[in-house]
């Protein structure tokens, strides 16, 4: 019996000292956020993440929650730390106001609701417990939000040059000649797990999965989509043509805009100087 | 025998444990304070549907039912955004033509429970100077079937038919609503029968019992009231509401049959209006917003009917007589711990009854909730209503007074996007003075002394489900 007792014991000193380690290893929790004045907490993140996020993120944010199956798009893994809506280069981490903005916005046309009812400071501290579940984290930092340059003002010029950039870029390849979604690389599209992914549709008016205004729209593709197809074109355009190019991409949305209404009535009487968009030979 | 916990299980087997103890102070406390009797005599039944924990939500958004509720059925401050924007998310997705075909926007509820009443200074055949009476065994609470959800984008519709556990059916509510008119949140239209716009709603109650889940600042009358208004009760009407984006300021303003809820136009000719007004507040921590809100209503109800044969005749009211209802509230947050209370100030015109004045009465109310995890809570609420003016001078001041007390708790041995599943226990007791509780089915039976205080118990164990 006293024998059996010591054996006891010894296991138990042995398990003490495993789960020690293994605490050790696993990623620290004690990780912050900062929005603004505001500081985030992981430490008290935990409870509202299985309230909220866990069903759907899954309990080690590995987008494995037991809804997931059924979701379509599929949650996001922050185990992989790659986040689509960035005010950061493409290929670097998102600030945390960039990630505190996409809990409260929430994506459109997805099961993640925009969370704005949640007071900031419980955002805050989401913010700062979603980052507790990739090392990438503790190892890298946030890129640097990039520049955008004033909005010019509207004109039929700069919207005709970002149709040109649309032709250009090859946009209609996903997006369609007309901007419903149907180019010829759609169907083939899949995300960084391999998933089928489907390009924006313009037609569908719907709002942008990254925010809603010109400023958002000039954001997505100067920043890309990380995790998607949806590449950075910051490298390929200048600054300042980015604002023409989203002055064209306001046109195909079935939307009551400025860019909508100017350029419904210039094209009233000068459709017939547009080359049709789309593969060469197609008129270019 | 050594048992290895885990870290989870190890949380699960605190609560279970925090669950038994709590069970158990509840039972010793019923059984003292009921003197251990348990001879049925009146028929109790919970009368007021607690209708509105809907998984058809979780299920349509997969969302987990903690997403919407500090613990359900009450709503937290995202449910609260979800519900004010028409039961939408707002994601492009809401309208049933993005559902499967297979989706059936229904859930039902219902209790399964054990409960133990007791009511002192009951009349009896045997007893004519009354005893205690205690009744106690297995029973259920009825099923409420709710199906809410979008006819369309921006389009609403709400139906609950109930079925008590005798067989009797019910509509608790029935509406249509036209949601972000104009593409303003402020600008929403509900037309049907409905619960009123309570902050503190009595119909998403963590309180089931019969005297802990009756509220006296929502169903009380003076004693020998012609007036048959409760503001617990789901009226029929139309309501404009609006609210923030993030329904952090919320509005409504409602016109009301005078019928206290029942079709078919009973009653007089003329409306009732209601409105509350409140505003939320996000300083520092805690699990939710500050908010603090007010409320107003304005009834009337007929005094004289249009007869034939002496009978009166449905809807022919006239000679409205108004009375009205004012207060304020709020919804507090100490990390999480919530404080909820409730102030209210009630008149009656005289003609209502019982006397020449118009009877007055004040009430006052802490309810408190300790929301430990998403899925244990324990809770608590004291509540006061004091006559300030009795109808009928030669009345006793103190009659009608009532204090009630409750504690108890909710345990969620699961949490998914599917259904959800509650243990509760709750006691709850109610001391009135003359009369017998307003709780229960309100069968009891009043004192022959004015100044007679009536303790009425509830003990409550239950196993709360919707799917």
């Amino acid at each position: 019996m006293r024998s059996h007792t010591r054996w006891l014991a010894v296991v138990s000193g042995w398990g003490v000292l495993l789960c020690a380690a293994g605490g050790g290893a696993a990623p620290a929790r004690a990780q912050e956020s900062h929005i603004g004045g505001m500081t985030g907490h992981a430490a008290a993140a935990k409870p509202l993440y299985e309230r909220y996020c866990a069903g759907c993120h899954g309990d080690e944010g590995d987008a494995r929650g037991e809804n997931a199956q059924w979701i379509d798009p599929k949650p996001r893994d922050f185990t992989m730390a790659v986040f689509k809506c960035r005010s950061t280069p493409t290929g670097t981490l998102p600030t945390d106001a960039d990630l505190f903005d996409a809990v409260t916005r929430g994506f459109v046309t997805t099961n993640m609701p925009p969370w704005v009812a949640l007071t900031p400071g419980n955002r805050a501290d989401l913010v700062a417990y979603i980052k507790t579940f990739s090392p990438k984290w503790k190892t890298g930092h946030a890129g640097t939000p990039i520049t955008i340059p004033p909005e010019p003002a509207l004109s039929i010029e700069s919207m005709r040059h970002g149709r040109d950039l649309f032709q250009k870029m090859e946009c209609w390849k996903c997006h369609g000649t007309s901007g419903h979604g149907d180019g010829p690389s759609a169907a083939t599209l899949t995300d960084n797990k391999d998933l089928p992914i489907h390009p924006y549709d313009f037609s569908s008016g719907s709002r942008f999965m990254c925010g809603v205004t010109n400023r958002d729209l000039y954001k997505i593709f100067m920043t890309g989509l990380d995790g998607t197809p949806m590449p950075s074109f910051a490298d390929d355009i200048k600054p300042a043509d980015g604002w023409d190019l989203v002055h064209f991409l306001r046109t195909l949305q079935p939307l009551d805009t400025p860019e909508a209404r100017m350029w419904k009535a210039w094209l009233a009487t000068h459709a017939q100087e547009l080359k049709p968009i789309g593969p060469p030979g197609t008129g270019q | 025998m050594r048992v290895r916990i885990t870290r989870r299980g190890g949380t699960a087997q605190m609560s279970w444990l925090l669950s038994a103890a709590v069970t158990s102070g509840c039972l010793a406390a019923a059984l003292a304070l009921s003197g251990g009797r348990s001879k049925a005599y009146t028929a109790y039944s919970l009368a007021v549907h607690k209708a509105s924990a809907i998984p058809a939500f979780a299920r349509k958004y997969g969302l987990r039912c903690s997403a919407c509720h500090t613990v359900w059925p009450e709503l937290n401050a995202f449910g609260q955004r979800f519900k004010d924007n028409g039961y939408q998310l707002g994601n492009d997705r809401d309208s049933p033509m993005w559902q499967s075909p297979a989706y059936w926007p229904i859930a039902m509820r219902t209790t399964p429970q054990w409960h133990l009443e007791s009511t002192t200074h009951q009349i009896t055949d045997a007893a004519p100077a009354g005893k205690t009476l205690s009744q106690t065994g297995f029973d259920l609470s009825g099923v409420d079937f709710l199906l809410l959800g979008t006819l369309h984008k921006n389009i609403t519709f709400g139906l609950v038919p109930t079925l008590d556990a005798d067989g009797t059916t019910g509509l608790e509510a029935a509406f249509v609503r036209f949601d972000n008119l104009g593409q303003s949140p402020w600008a929403n239209l509900k037309v049907g029968k409905f619960e009123l716009d309570n902050l503190l709603s009595e119909k998403r109650f963590t309180w089931l019992s019969n005297n802990g889940g009756f509220l006296y600042a929502y169903h009380y009358l003076p004693s020998g009231s012609a007036n048959n208004f409760g503001f617990g009760d789901n009226q029929i009407g139309a309501e404009f509401s609006g609210h923030s984006f993030n329904s952090y300021t919320r509005y409504s303003v409602a016109l009301l049959t005078t019928d206290d809820g029942e079709p078919g136009l009973p009653g007089g000719k003329s409306m009732d209006a209601m409105f509350t007004l409140s505003q939320a507040f996000a300083p520092g921590g805690g699990l939710g917003p500050q908010r603090v809100g007010v409320f107003g209503y304005l009834g009337h109800r007929p005094t004289t009917f249009e007869t034939v044969v002496g009978a009166p005749i449905p809807g022919t009211g006239a000679g409205n007589k108004s009375f009205y209802r004012i207060g304020a509230t709020a919804q507090l947050w100490l990390g999480n711990l919530e404080l909820l209370p409730l102030v209210s100030h009630a008149q009656d015109d005289a003609a209502l009854g019982p006397g020449p004045e118009k009877p007055t009465w004040n009430n006052a109310l802490l309810e408190a909730h300790y929301v430990a995890t998403p899925r244990f809570m324990v809770q608590g609420r004291y509540e006061l209503t004091r006559m300030s003016t009795q109808g009928d001078p030669a009345t006793p001041q103190t009659l009608g007074d009532a204090d009630a007390f409750a504690l108890g708790f909710r345990y969620y041995p699961f949490m998914i996007s599917r259904d959800g599943m509650a243990l509760h226990g709750e006691f709850a007791m109610t001391r009135t003075t003359g009369t017998a509780p307003l709780s229960g089915d309100g069968s009891g039976v009043d004192p022959a002394d004015p100044a007679t205080k009536v303790w009425s118990r509830s003990l409550l164990l239950a196993f709360d489900f919707a799917f």
